[in-house]
């Protein structure tokens, strides 16, 4: 398991070929990147230490729903530009639907539980951005 | 019993602070955040429940009636946008 908060870019290619390149059980990588969407610019602000403790619990109870084989979440912090790289969430397992399914539920969670928050700028000024109730339902399907 | 308070995001700018050092009487989040709407604008209008907010104590999040000890580092701010 990988957890990183850092204002650096990261290389998807690089990140998902050391989920797989030295375990021969993994059949199957999902993905997934979260950019920078319709604003000028974002500044990340997070918890430094309840952030990383949030973000593997949720790979943790990953890990007991799915039978994964390895994890990696890198979310950056500080300024971004539009268009950026904002979160790397990468899953490996031995088949594709605990793949896709633990991706998108450390999403899900990462977005309600991991303690960022996002300030916008635009045209109209600096704002910070509220929390979406789509999102909460989001994670709520998973305790079903 | 003394508490290591810390705000982020958006209450952080409200306060003025990123964190203090509080006095407090034996007690929970709840006499906590009753003792900081005390010192009326703007942490009575954040803290009244109008506006959502999260506490978290010692990293882990905690709710209105959980009990608080000497040195315990209590974080509040808005619900969060990551991702």
């Amino acid at each position: 398991m990988k957890i990183l908060v850092q204002s650096a870019a990261f290389d998807l290619a690089a990140e998902v070929a050391a989920l797989y390149r030295a375990n021969p059980k993994v059949g199957a990588m999902a993905s997934f990147i979260g950019l920078v969407r319709d604003a000028a610019a974002l500044t990340l602000e997070h918890y430094p230490g309840m952030t990383e403790k949030a973000l593997e619990q949720i790979v943790h109870d990953a890990c007991t729903r799915w039978n994964l084989l390895d994890a990696t979440v890198i979310h950056r912090v500080g300024p971004l530009a539009t268009s950026e790289p904002i979160v790397l969430v990468a899953v490996a397992a031995a088949h594709r639907g605990e793949a896709f399914a633990a991706c998108e539920f450390i999403m899900d969670y990462l977005k309600t539980r991991a303690p960022f928050w996002k300030k916008e700028r635009t045209a109209a000024g600096d704002h910070w951005v509220d929390a979406r109730e789509a999102d909460e339902l989001a994670a709520t399907r998973w305790a079903r | 019993m003394k508490l290591e308070l810390r705000y982020f995001a958006r209450l952080r700018e409200t306060f003025g602070r990123s964190g203090e050092t509080l006095e407090l009487i034996p007690g929970t989040v709840a006499d906590l955040l009753q003792a900081l709407r005390q010192r009326g604008t703007p942490w009575a209008e954040e803290l009244s429940g109008e506006r959502a907010f999260r506490v978290a104590v010692n990293q882990d999040m905690a709710s209105p009636d959980t009990v608080l000890a000497e040195g315990d580092e209590v974080a509040i701010f808005p619900p969060v946008t990551g991702g």
